[in-house]
């Protein structure tokens, strides 16, 4: 499989030798054999053994891992429908045109050089983003009320974000006359992207969830959602996925989110939206980001990341932006200074390879059209697999309600299968997934569906 | 008692907070938060671009400029970005980054025939540059070792600082620079050293100093290592300037070989920011060595914990510049020649420096100009003295008197020493 790092590409690639000896190591030698082995050897020196010697190895990463079991699977026929990256119909990665003349003009432009970028990135890629992410006739930004940073991908403003609300993110009840903190709690929809209480956890945020996925509908736990988000203490942090909700593919109507908007501004809630999947889940950028603007509109502040990986195909570049919607200018201002104090210690100032390649298509008005229209194509693909899939179930006559593969939206569908029967799957018929039943809608094409839908055929029916 | 007389008042206060919550909406969540200062180092430039003063002089941040004044991006660099556009897939890189920069990397600072290298025994991840590598290793250092603290020297980068606090884990300072001498107190940073509780965690400068550029000499670095040994000390070096110091990379990291061959388990941050010249592409090494490769795999293991709610992967475009020429034997060889182009334009520029303002007749001595290496020169001038050189000279430097060498040219040596005579003469 071909690799971005220029890795041998021999069969016994780098990684390969790695995971070769990392289990002959956790399979081989008793306690006797390691102590022997640090005294032995002759550059142990001194008194002192390794001062991380108490260390255990961490678990696998259960996203990442998924790509690693389907690499060593010799199978003509394995399928990964495991990690969130876009895959064509020939189950290629692809590149945008639009990265490529991007990337031609930066090459062409000799006069570019690669200095450091301010601590908040690239400033015209920042601004841009806002637009992108709020719409250009935004008031907020109008208004000079959006602070935005560039970070790392949609991670990176993630985190940034959650460092900057741990630190500074405290309300004042003037009328009580008293100072005081409500704890700093984010809630995060059950379920969501592995990492996200990961990321607010590090940032030194509290981890709550709230309801989201109905199992039994397959749909929206709105009823739970709403319950939740009422008995959250004033001042509490909401993660937002912004569409395309990852892993489940489940995202509210707008209906649903005007209700969500209501209830979370009486109650004072402090809305974080993630929104990594930007014109990739209906096709379009505007419908796409309309929750969040709808946020926007009433006044109020907010947060939202913002990633390149997918709609742009940027995955491996990291880029993102982290806007934060003020109610006014100069706090806005602040806001932004203080975000800097969050950086510099992080990495000081972000990449500017990416970013750069961003704002080289998105202020060129040609080059953002084609843009949108690739991206357009990309989710057509994925909604064309969605209703091919369906299509498949049916004809089998599979058991059971398929139809959340249809109403789902994005890369993800929550297929509802449980752990046995992935595993089921992926023995029997070479199809990688997450244990919890994501498949990667990205990794399929009309060659490969008929292979899932027997797969997913033949577990129904067993009763596993 | 006092907790629930504050969980009373702010259950009191909420039922009030909601009905006032008209009131409430017209207010921001952030108007507590103050406007931050400005980054000392970064700030600097900010009010140099903003100057519209014709005679003006950067010699603040350390970014590497070319004999006319303007930034450089090597030939090695360029040719390698050549070959990358168009090729590249541009998907995710692993956790701990490029595999093929990394092993390369850990070359240029273990040795190319490395025994660590070859029987694995080095946890090494792919960093966002020499800050990066701090950082995880201080996330790392407070997750594992959490009772330990950081030995800072002092001076030092003014970010080692905010690392190591956001990292939440405890500082104290050694010494290191002699205002008097203009050099190394070697003695008080032995006694430092000595008498740090057993077991404590130093930060070293492996070549190039930054800000004073005063590094031990090769003697003083195999007393040092002695003194780490007999202290059961932990050695992490942060080598931001390999082969920009001397212009030989195998010579700038004579001091970790030091403590390697005195068995030492070492950590290390390397940066391709300055020596390649890939500043915002944020591309570095985090190593760690350990005692097998066993071990290594878990402290890798560990390291990628941390970067992924961080960053999730690091950026590839650097990543790839790197591999590119390393990986290259020609490129390679073409860096190196770039490398000591630039090491020795700043020596050149140092002695420059040093003649024009012992010709001026100063009565103050400038041996150290010469004397100190790298990037940076720790002149010895005041805040005050270089408020005025800002004000009067609009030449621009942070206020510890550090000045960039990289920034100094055969065009403004001369103002620039002019400026500095005029405003220490009388000291």
């Amino acid at each position: 499989m071909k690799t971005n790092d220029f890795s041998s590409s021999s069969s016994s690639s780098p990684s390969d030798r790695r995971i070769g000896a990392l289990l002959r190591h956790l399979t081989a030698g008793t306690d006797a054999d390691r102590v022997s082995s640090v005294f032995a050897s002759p550059t142990s020196g001194g008194a002192g053994g390794s001062v991380f010697a108490h260390l255990v190895q961490a678990p696998e990463d259960a996203i990442l891992g998924v790509t690693i079991a389907y690499n060593k699977d010799p199978s003509p026929i394995k399928l990964n429908l495991g990690v969130g990256a876009y895959r064509t119909e020939e189950g290629k990665p692809l590149v945008l045109n639009v990265v490529r003349k991007a990337e031609q003009q930066l090459i062409n432009d000799r006069s570019r050089i690669k200095e450091y970028l301010p601590i908040v990135g690239l400033v015209e890629f920042n601004k841009l983003s806002a637009k992108l992410i709020l719409g250009a006739d935004s008031p907020a930004i109008r208004e000079n009320r959006v602070t935005t940073v560039e970070c790392l991908s949609g991670t990176g403003s993630l985190r940034v974000g959650g460092e900057f609300l741990a630190r500074h993110y405290h309300q004042v009840d003037m009328l009580s006359l008293l100072f005081f903190f409500f704890q700093k709690t984010i809630y995060i929809p059950q379920p969501t992207w592995g990492n996200h209480p990961k990321i607010f956890t590090l940032a030194g945020l509290s981890v709550k969830t709230y309801r989201y996925y109905d199992p039994s509908t397959r749909g929206l736990n709105f009823q739970g959602l709403l319950e939740d988000l009422s008995a959250a203490p004033q001042g509490s942090i909401v993660l937002l996925h912004a569409c395309a909700h990852n892993p489940t593919g489940v995202d509210p109507t707008l209906e649903q989110w005007e209700q969500i908007r209501k209830l979370m501004r009486s109650k004072g809630l402090m809305p974080f939206f993630d929104s990594a999947y930007q014109g990739f889940a209906s096709g379009s950028l505007d419908t796409d980001a309309k929750p969040i603007r709808m946020f926007v509109a009433d006044g109020g502040e907010l947060l939202v990341a913002q990633s390149y990986a997918k709609n742009m195909g940027l995955y491996g570049e990291r880029v993102g932006a982290l806007s934060i919607v003020c109610k006014a200018a100069d706090v806005a201002g602040r806001v932004e200074s203080q975000l800097k104090l969050v950086i510099r210690p992080m990495y000081s100032n972000p990449p500017i390879h990416g970013a750069s390649i961003v704002a080289v298509i998105l202020r060129d008005r040609n080059l953002f059209n084609e843009w949108t229209l690739e991206l357009k194509a990309m989710a057509d693909r994925i909604i064309s697999m969605r209703k091919q899939l369906f299509e498949a179930l049916r004809a089998r006559g599979t058991p059971g309600d398929w139809t959340h593969i249809i109403k789902q939206i994005g890369m993800f569908t929550f297929t509802g299968l449980n752990p046995a029967q992935v595993s089921y799957m992926t023995k029997e018929y070479h199809i990688y997934m997450t244990s919890d039943g994501r498949i990667s809608m990205a990794g399929l094409s009309s060659k490969t569906v008929p292979h899932l839908a027997d797969a997913i055929h033949a577990v129904v029916t067993k009763a596993l | 008692m006092a907790a629930m007389a504050i969980r009373n008042s702010a259950s009191r206060g909420t039922m009030m907070s909601r009905q006032i919550w008209g009131l409430r909406s017209m207010s921001s969540w952030w108007k507590n938060v103050e406007p931050a200062p400005k980054d000392p180092i970064l700030g600097v430039t900010e009010a140099f671009l903003a100057d519209p003063s014709p005679d003006k002089v950067n010699v603040g941040v350390g970014a590497y400029r070319d004999d006319n004044g303007k930034p450089v991006v090597l030939e090695c660099v360029r040719e390698a970005e050549r070959r990358i556009a168009g090729t590249s897939f541009m998907e995710y890189l692993p956790m701990g980054g490029s595999v093929k920069m990394v092993d390369e990397t850990l070359k240029l600072a273990y040795g190319d025939n490395s025994e660590f290298i070859k029987d694995k025994k080095i946890a090494a991840v792919q960093s966002l540059s020499g800050t990066g590598a701090c950082r995880l290793f201080a996330d790392f250092q407070k997750r594992f070792r959490p009772d330990s603290q950081i030995y800072i020297p002092v001076p030092t980068w003014s970010n080692h600082h905010n690392i190591w606090r956001d990292a939440q884990v405890t500082q104290k300072t050694y010494h290191y620079y002699h205002p008097e001498t203009k050099g190394l107190d070697f003695s008080g940073l032995m006694d430092d050293v000595k008498n740090a509780p057993e077991g404590s965690f130093f930060l070293l400068h492996a070549c190039a100093h930054n800000p004073t550029g005063v590094d031990p000499t090769e003697e003083q670095w195999r007393e040092i290592s002695q003194l780490f040994k007999a202290k059961n000390h932990f050695a992490f070096f942060d080598m931001a300037y390999q082969g920009f110091a001397s212009g030989d990379p195998a010579r700038d990291a004579k001091s970790i070989r030091i403590f390697l061959e005195d068995g030492h388990h070492i950590g290390i941050s390397q940066s391709y920011a300055k020596n390649m010249g890939l500043y915002g592409q944020r591309v570095g090494c985090l190593s760690v060595l350990c005692e097998d490769e066993k071990q290594a795999v878990t402290v890798k293991s560990q390291l990628q914990q941390l970067a992924r709610p961080m960053y999730s992967n690091p950026p590839l475009h650097g990543a790839q510049i790197v591999s590119t020429i390393l990986g290259d034997p020609a490129l390679k060889g073409l860096w190196l020649k770039e490398v000591k182009v630039m090491a020795d334009r700043i020596i050149g520029m140092r002695t420059a420096l040093r003649e024009s303002l012992e010709k001026l007749g100063s009565p103050l001595s400038w041996e150290h100009v010469t004397k100190q290496i790298g990037m940076f020169c720790y002149s010895g001038m005041t805040p005050e003295q270089v408020d005025r050189l800002t004000s009067e000279y609009h030449i621009y430097m942070t206020r510890n008197g550090r000045i960039s060498m990289a920034g100094v040219t055969t065009g403004n040596v001369g103002y620039l020493a002019n400026a500095i005579h005029e405003v220490t003469k009388s000291s």
